[in-house]
């Protein structure tokens, strides 16, 4: 009990720490304890960050909900046909297709980035949208997964009475399996969503305008210039409360489905 | 795969409405049908994924050479292993993967005992406020690494930092930037942000053994430290292979922690992590030079993945 109190502070201090220092002006963030409470300043902090710099931290906000929730949302619907035909199709190299898709997990993500952005530069896509949001929707890890969930959830027999019923395999997808497999496309959407908004390798190679940045990268980048401007250190610290406590509180409320997802991710 | 056993012979029902449909494989829906699912995934996978690593395999085999001196025009060519024997002769590589070695032979340990040993505890009766400690634990997986690093970088400065004030109040004086310690601030950023991730791989792995099985312990006269190291943690053996391996290749991309605390570090070069030194090599627009260290960096990712998965189910019997 004592260790897992330990524990509990350990995990719960920075976001304690980010809370307090959020709600202080610049002068007190060196000059007042780090856990404690000093001039309430919250909502001229939060004035600041969304007008400095012309508020382009709400365009950050914008540029992230494309990557991330957009991203995820196509990712996922992708990856639910393709695991679903996989599991549920019998066809001539199946399985080897299943095996190319596995290796892609191990690919790590921060090796395909430099090689992409040689070829998208070729392609004039650096600096735009897609350069982000296109690599962004591949999840092999959500195939597997979508192909673990659509063998437990979706019946054999249910798809072949909608066959009999005349049914075409997009109609069946859409109206039968699809439902059966909702709360496991919730699962690999927050996987996906996560595995987006924590890939700063990706967009820091193929973004040089501010306006395209999502909130990971335009905070690193104000971070590296607190030495010259002292005065953006309140907003980042304010910036990366505004970005992270909505996401903690959606993850909260949506536990339970990560829980069957990891569930599922380390059965063998 | 049990849909093989569970599917019936559609072959004897006639295909609706009495048109004769070309078959892949005696069954299921025609050619057409199974690409047109499957393209959404491919067309992208390919693209994205298999593409840029041919291109990079291509780039690593080039390289820049120049036609009449120093002042002559450049071109590429190809160079066989020539960019890969200089990554195998450049000191700042080696030095890159011995600090990781060194991060992950830590690192790793740590977070997964750590891990388990939550998850154990949690799977008891004795503990209270379950909840909360899941909660607690797993918050930081919701949060980037690049904040994370943001925040801890706070907790770590001289001049901000409560911990250091508190240390500093019962007379330590901890330097967490400095050139021995900073390798591992780095190391507890990545130990805050998975732990609780990994707990709950462990939990519900655990969380799905039949209870059946400890009474039977029990009547054995096994207590609850027989139980936990002898019982559940061989069952749960899978879930942490999975996530050891996992954390096996987050280490070796390591990128976005050490580069945070370079903005306040100046103990953190910018050829720190492997994969920092091939962004700076191809910012340094040497892309074949980079596109080799990345190669290296994954094979070295799946040697040691597929090693590790090859051992470990091989001595428990997976």
């Amino acid at each position: 009990m004592a260790l897992m109190l330990v524990l509990a502070i350990y995990f719960m201090l920075p976001l304690y720490f980010l809370i307090v220092a959020a709600t202080k002006p610049q002068g007190d963030l060196a000059s007042t304890s780090g856990l404690t409470f000093s001039n309430f300043q919250l909502f001229d902090n939060l004035h600041t960050l969304f007008t400095f710099n012309d508020g382009i931290f709400a365009r950050w906000i914008l540029n992230t909900v494309v990557y991330a929730v957009l991203g995820a949302a196509v990712g996922t619907l992708i990856s639910a046909l393709c695991g679903y035909a996989l599991a549920k199709f019998r066809f001539r190299g199946r399985e080897f297709l299943f095996s190319v898709i596995l290796g892609g997990v191990l690919v790590p993500s921060t090796a395909l980035a430099l090689p992409l952005f040689l070829l998208f530069s070729e392609a004039g896509l650096v600096n735009t949208y897609f350069a982000v949001f296109l690599p962004s929707i591949v999840s092999p890890f959500g195939v597997y997964l979508a192909r673990i969930f659509a063998n437990a959830a979706v019946p054999q027999e249910l798809i072949e009475s909608a066959r009999l019923d005349g049914a075409g395999e997009f109609r069946t997808f859409f109206s039968v399996s699809f439902k059966l497999m909702s709360p496991a496309l919730v699962t690999i959407f927050l996987f996906q969503f996560v595995g987006i908004w924590n890939n700063f390798f990706l967009p820091m190679v193929m973004l040089q305008k501010e306006e395209l940045f999502p909130i990971t990268l335009g905070l690193f980048t104000w971070n590296g210039q607190t030495a010259r401007t002292p005065l953006l250190q309140e907003s980042v610290i304010m910036g990366s409360l505004v970005s992270i406590v909505p996401v903690i509180i959606l993850f909260i409320v949506l536990q339970r489905f990560w829980r069957t997802g990891l569930a599922a991710g380390s059965l063998k | 795969m049990t849909d093989i056993a569970t599917r019936p012979t559609d072959a004897v029902s006639p295909p609706p409405r009495g048109r004769r449909r070309p078959r892949l494989d005696g069954g299921g829906p025609r050619a057409g049908t199974i690409v047109a699912f499957l393209t959404p995934f491919f067309l992208p996978f390919v693209l994205f994924y298999l593409v840029p690593v041919g291109y990079a395999l291509w780039q690593s085999f080039r390289v820049v050479r120049r036609s009449g001196g120093q002042y002559g025009t450049s071109y590429t060519t190809f160079g066989g292993f020539e960019q890969y024997v200089e990554v195998f002769q450049n000191d700042e590589f080696w030095a890159s993967i011995g600090r990781i070695g060194l991060f992950g032979i830590v690192q790793v340990p740590v977070m997964l005992f750590t891990a388990l040993v939550m998850a154990l505890l949690l799977d008891t009766h004795l503990l209270k406020l379950k909840g909360f400690f899941r909660t607690a634990a797993f918050m930081p997986y919701a949060v980037p690494g690049v904040i994370a690093a943001i925040m801890w970088s706070y907790l770590y400065s001289p001049q901000l930092s409560p911990v250091v004030d508190l240390l500093n109040g019962i007379g330590l004086k901890p330097d967490f930037l400095g050139p021995g310690a900073v390798l591992w601030s780095a190391a507890n950023v990545s130990t805050w942000l998975w732990t609780g991730y990994n707990m709950l791989i462990m939990f519900s792995a655990l969380q799905s053994i039949p209870q059946e099985l400890y009474e039977a312990a029990r009547i054995d006269g096994a207590g609850n430290w027989a139980i936990a190291w002898r019982i559940k943690v061989p069952i749960i053996a899978p879930s942490i292979v999975m996530t050891t391996v996992f954390s096996i290749i987050g280490t070796l991309q390591l990128y976005s922690e050490p580069a945070v605390l370079r903005q306040i570090s100046s103990n953190i070069s910018s050829t720190f992590t492997p994969n920092m030194l091939a962004y700076t090599v191809a910012v340094g627009n040497n892309y074949q030079q980079a596109a080799a260290i990345s190669v290296v960096i994954a094979v070295i990712t799946f040697v040691l993945s597929f090693g590790f998965m090859r051992l470990t189910s091989k001595r428990a019997g997976l």
